[in-house]
């Protein structure tokens, strides 16, 4: 994974508003192929952060920079468009681009809502906008995909097809993904990098190892860590950073997640 | 045929109204109405100073108006008041700072203040006529250039942002852009009524549009019957043609409201509650 492309790179990013900072030292890496989410409480600079990345928002501190030529596929928390907008789900695919007909419809049909092509945005249900938002994405053939809370106002059946849309994605487009979550989320298992962020990075690391740390335990509490679990498979030891197999009885992980 | 006032009139309305269609449809979908207030109360100041350093009026009306909204763009970013307050505080006080001085030049120079107010459509001249349709097709061509990166940002900023599309780059030209349609409209429905000539048709066109393009185009022809029956109307019954203009599209507006679709007469019938 460490000699995939490097798509986009934080290094000790702080962006601050009014004299406060919103984050600060962040350091944070997208490769090609790679799955990166980003955790942490609501107001913990997430998304600041990802703007910053993406150079929506000039860094006050650090650097900040996206691969020169990629393409970026951005996937929005909400669309709050007005209802005097007429907007077609076909007419929104070819919004920041041109496409032919036979490309729509492939996209549509790649996040399985085909027959939405003529619906009006306003009259879409939470999980069909938050596919047709995808695939509007994925119809540039981005090289960065950035998801931010692509789960909002979908039900948990809808959440776990949505997740296994994305890895799917990763695979078939070979691009980085970038997700956005403001709390633990089963997808957690699935991504190869989570960054636990909360003004500053908390902790990182492959899912299990951050799930089982103590600053993310404290951030979150106990709870949290058992919403990874219903969807990992059971465990009984964890990966040291180097891949060695730890048992979980001799780690301090399970004392706090009872505590 | 142009020496008839009443054709260089209907000339001058359509031209203004085929620009104010498509304007009007962003200023609807973003929620700038007031903002478009704004920077027509801003025109009275441009006529004032227009007047006081001897210039172009047009000219004038379109320097203050792009002045106005680059000072609010700016006043937005330091974001000590809410922008809803700060297009208060520029409308108002820029209206008024305007007919301070047109009173204070009245006296020498009969300047007829409610002329610029309310349109003096049946006063257009040949070179006013060439000013509109000459203006109005830059305007028009400036708007297909940002229409794309002006409609992601209107759908959503980050994305548009995201996807290099430069919306806050669009969102100032369209603001310019507005800056010009107002100068080149003042004369027709007047710095009170621009507002209207702007949004009304392009609410007109909401119920029959099935795309952001359709309605542009839509609102550009109901602007254009608005002003076609404004102006005859006011010809019949002797009424001020600006505000007789505005009435029509209001007109228009309230038939677009009726609700007459297939099956209305028999769904009527069939429930007598």
């Amino acid at each position: 994974m460490a000699s995939a492309q490097l798509l986009a790179e934080a290094k000790g990013l702080g962006i601050k508003r009014s004299g406060r900072w919103l984050v600060r030292h962040v350091d944070l890496t997208v490769r090609r192929g790679e799955i990166v989410t980003v955790i942490g409480p609501n107001g913990s600079g997430k998304s600041t952060t990802v703007k910053g990345l993406l150079g929506l928002m000039a860094p006050d501190e650090g650097k900040a920079h996206l691969a020169a030529g990629i393409k970026v596929g951005y996937v929005p928390q909400k669309l709050a468009i007005d209802w005097t907008l007429p907007l077609t789900v076909r007419r929104l695919m070819t919004l920041t681009g041109r496409y032919r007909r036979d490309e729509i419809v492939d996209a549509l049909q790649s996040v399985g809502v085909p027959h939405l092509s003529n619906a009006l945005i306003q009259t879409l249900s939470g999980g069909e906008f938050q596919r047709v938002l995808l695939a509007r994405a994925l119809i540039r053939k981005p090289d960065l995909l950035v998801l931010d809370e692509p789960v909002q106002g979908v039900d948990f059946s809808g959440e776990i097809a949505l997740y296994e849309l994305i890895h799917g994605i990763r695979d078939r487009l070979q691009c980085g993904i970038l997700l956005i979550s403001h709390d633990l989320h089963i997808v957690m298992a699935r991504t190869d990098t989570v960054v636990c962020l909360n003004g500053h990075v908390c902790c990182r690391g492959a899912p299990k190892t951050v799930a089982e740390s103590p600053e993310y335990l404290r951030l979150f509490g106990p709870r949290a860590a058992e919403t990874l679990a219903v969807y990992r498979h059971r465990h009984d030891h964890v990966h040291n950073a180097d891949g060695t197999v730890v048992p979980l009885a001799g780690e301090k992980g399970p004392e706090e997640r009872h505590a | 045929m142009l020496d008839d006032f009443f054709t260089r009139a209907l000339l001058a309305g359509i031209g203004v109204a085929l620009v104010a269609g498509p304007l009007g449809c962003f200023i609807v979908w973003r929620r700038m109405a007031y903002f478009g207030d704004t920077m027509a109360h801003a025109a009275l100041l441009g006529v004032a100073l227009a007047f006081v350093l001897e210039t172009n009026l047009i000219l004038g009306v379109f320097v203050v108006g792009a002045l106005t909204a680059v000072a609010l763009v700016l006043l937005e970013r330091r974001a000590a008041l809410s922008s809803d307050a700060l297009l208060g505080l520029l409308s108002h006080s820029t209206l008024a700072v305007g007919l301070v001085i047109v009173a204070t030049l009245l006296v020498h120079l009969r300047i007829d203040l409610l002329s610029y107010l309310f349109g003096d459509i049946l006063a257009v001249s040949r070179l006013d006529l060439l000013v509109i349709w000459l203006g109005g097709a830059v305007i028009l061509g400036a708007m297909a250039v940002i229409w794309r990166p002006l409609l992601a940002g209107t759908v959503n900023v980050d994305l548009a942002a995201a996807e290099s599309m430069r919306p806050e780059q669009a969102r100032l030209a369209f603001m310019l852009l507005l800056a010009g349609v107002i100068a080149i409209a003042m004369k027709i429905v007047g710095i009170l009524l621009i507002t209207a000539l702007l949004i009304i048709p392009a609410a007109t066109a909401r119920r029959f549009a099935t795309s952001p393009e359709a309605m542009a185009a839509l609102a550009a022809l109901a602007g254009i019957l608005a002003v076609i029956a404004g102006l005859y109307g006011s010809l019949f019954f002797d009424t001020p043609s600006g505000p007789s203009i505005v009435v029509a599209a209001l007109a228009l507006f309230l038939f677009s409201l009726l609700p007459i679709y297939p099956g209305w007469m028999a769904r009527a019938g069939g429930h007598p509650s």
